[in-house]
């Protein structure tokens, strides 16, 4: 096996319990906010910190930047890329940028589509999707590029990148096996570790977890950190392959509003404590709430 | 077919500012059976021109002709008016057509009166779906007959994304989502060792990619230069 590349993969390829965090890049330019909190409260908290890039299709600070950012933090972030916004050329130049600014995980997404955000009228790009734009990360190590020299064999690099490839996928989709064949692609073009989409159904999860035990790569079940009931109601109409139970949004309901952060904590940890023992990891996904990570890893007691 | 639709009524008449005879002509193709350009929609459009031209004291004659095919020269012999005699043509055609037809008249004015939509099928009374993006590089063999390029808002050619909701697409509730029916069908088919192959980037040069497309066909265009009988 070879030397793992980042702190993360080395965590997971030792079977350890991972947890990650995530923050969004603001929109405009006062990235202090997210750094303060990154540093705060996840650096000691969670194996790595994903950074969104351009999340719902709305336009912000990029993910490499903020990715680079946390490297000079001594924070080791996943630098998520979507194949929304550039096409091939772009990206496995974004990806050799990255590398050299010191970024090792790479998540790769489709990425929302430009009608969710707040450019609707934008072009949308989709040169690539998510399983080839694996593939073109499997390839960039490789040492060779997506294009072709004069007499059609593939461009060498001068020097390749090493990158931990993640991929994502949505456990409770109503069709799940369309969704599982398309894992199974992602995987097969290099993805090494999966993060999720939100959970909120601990045994949906097993279910969906038995569905995939022929693949190897790790899982991190993603949570969302529940802000109120009606955040929860809105995720379940408008969010695809989200399902918060109506016993968890009852307890949303019925919190005052100043207890409303700890019974998300604590909803949060009895997730993690429930499926931590079919998953390798958790994927927090806390929206700005990232002062919570801490307690939510304490609650689940990890 | 070419889905097309009537541009909205005010774009038109601003094209229309400063002429005084107008020629709308409609197409008998395409666009006469997804109703929005054949002679009956020329005919309503032109009472319409004149209307507000009587309105507003715009003065504008207008004549209204429909032929075959806009984007056939065959069918330029068929002008019941001769278009040369106007200050503007409003084509009723696609694009295709307008353009053709700019190419073959340049001294005329050719203004589009559709907007061209996509290529598509009546599905429902009144409703048109797009079924073919014109990618030159065709993936229904081993999609069930359901194009994603199409029909996925995102082109994807490996599956669904993580916006597949209830059977729709994210982007608009009215939209089905592609990858699902393609799974669907392959998986009614017993051939969803399709959906699980790997497709590899698409080469977009025959999508536009590396500009505007041509057709050359060697042995059509040998007959051509053979004297005609």
């Amino acid at each position: 096996m070879t030397e793992p590349v980042s702190n993360l993969q080395s965590q997971l390829e030792s079977g350890k319990f991972v947890v990650t965090g995530e923050i969004g890049p603001p929109k405009g330019v006062n990235v202090d906010k997210c750094l303060h909190e990154a540093e705060a409260y996840l650096k000691n908290s969670v194996a790595a910190v994903n950074v969104t890039d351009i999340q719902t299709a709305v336009m912000r600070t990029g993910s490499m930047a903020v990715s680079h950012l946390l490297v000079s933090k001594g924070i080791e972030p996943v630098y998520q890329m979507v194949t929304r916004d550039r096409n091939r050329l772009a990206l496995q130049s974004d990806l050799l940028s990255a590398y050299v600014l010191g970024v090792r995980n790479v998540l790769a997404l489709t990425g929302d589509h430009v009608a969710m955000g707040d450019h609707p009228a934008a072009k949308p790009v989709y040169d690539l999707d998510s399983v080839s734009l694996l593939a073109a990360i499997t390839n960039l190590e490789a040492g060779r590029d997506m294009g072709l020299d004069t007499k059609g064999n593939p461009n060498q690099l001068d020097g390749a990148p090493r990158f931990f490839k993640g991929a994502c996928v949505t456990p409770c989709a109503e069709e799940v096996e369309p969704q599982i064949i398309k894992l199974e692609k992602k995987i097969e073009a290099g993805a090494q570790f999966i993060q999720t989409q939100a959970v909120y159904d601990p045994a949906a999860f097993e279910k969906f977890m038995n569905r995939i035990s022929h693949l190897k790569a790790p899982v991190l079940v993603g949570i969302v950190m529940l802000k109120t009931a009606g955040m929860a109601k809105y995720m379940n109409s408008s969010v695809p392959g989200v399902n918060v139970p109506d016993a968890i949004i009852k307890r949303m309901a019925d919190a005052a509003k100043e207890d409303r952060q700890k019974v998300s904590i604590e909803i949060c940890g009895e997730l993690v404590a429930k499926m931590k023992h079919c998953c390798q990891g958790a994927h927090l996904m806390t929206l700005g709430w990232d002062h919570c990570v801490p307690e939510i890893v304490k609650a689940a007691g990890l | 077919m070419i889905v097309a639709e009537l541009k909205p009524f005010d774009e038109i008449m601003a094209m229309l500012a400063g002429s005084r005879k107008v020629l709308v002509l409609g197409c008998g193709s395409c666009v006469t059976v997804c109703l929005s350009g054949g002679q009956k929609q020329a005919e309503e459009l032109a009472s319409l021109i004149r209307l507000r031209s009587q309105q507003t004291g715009m003065d504008i004659t207008v004549d209204v002709d429909c032929i075959t095919r806009q984007c056939d020269k065959e069918f330029f012999d068929n002008f019941k008016f001769d278009p040369r005699g106007y200050d503007a043509v409003v084509s009723l055609a696609c694009g295709v057509g307008v353009g053709f037809m700019s190419r073959e008249m340049p001294d005329l004015r050719i203004l589009p009166g559709l907007n061209t939509t996509f290529y598509g099928a009546n599905t429902a009374p009144g409703e048109w779906k797009e079924f073919c993006h014109g990618c030159g590089d065709c993936v229904l063999a081993w999609t069930g007959g359901i194009c994603p390029i199409a029909r996925c808002s995102k082109s994807l050619i490996n599956g669904t994304c993580g916006g597949t909701n209830g059977g729709k697409c994210e982007v608009k509730p009215e939209m089905d989502c592609a990858w699902l029916l393609i799974y669907q069908r392959l998986r009614e088919l017993g051939k969803l060792d399709e959906y699980r192959k790997i497709r590899p980037a698409r080469d977009w040069r025959k999508d536009r990619g590396s500009g505007v497309r041509r057709l050359s066909r060697q042995e059509l265009s040998q007959i051509d230069e053979e004297p005609r009988q």
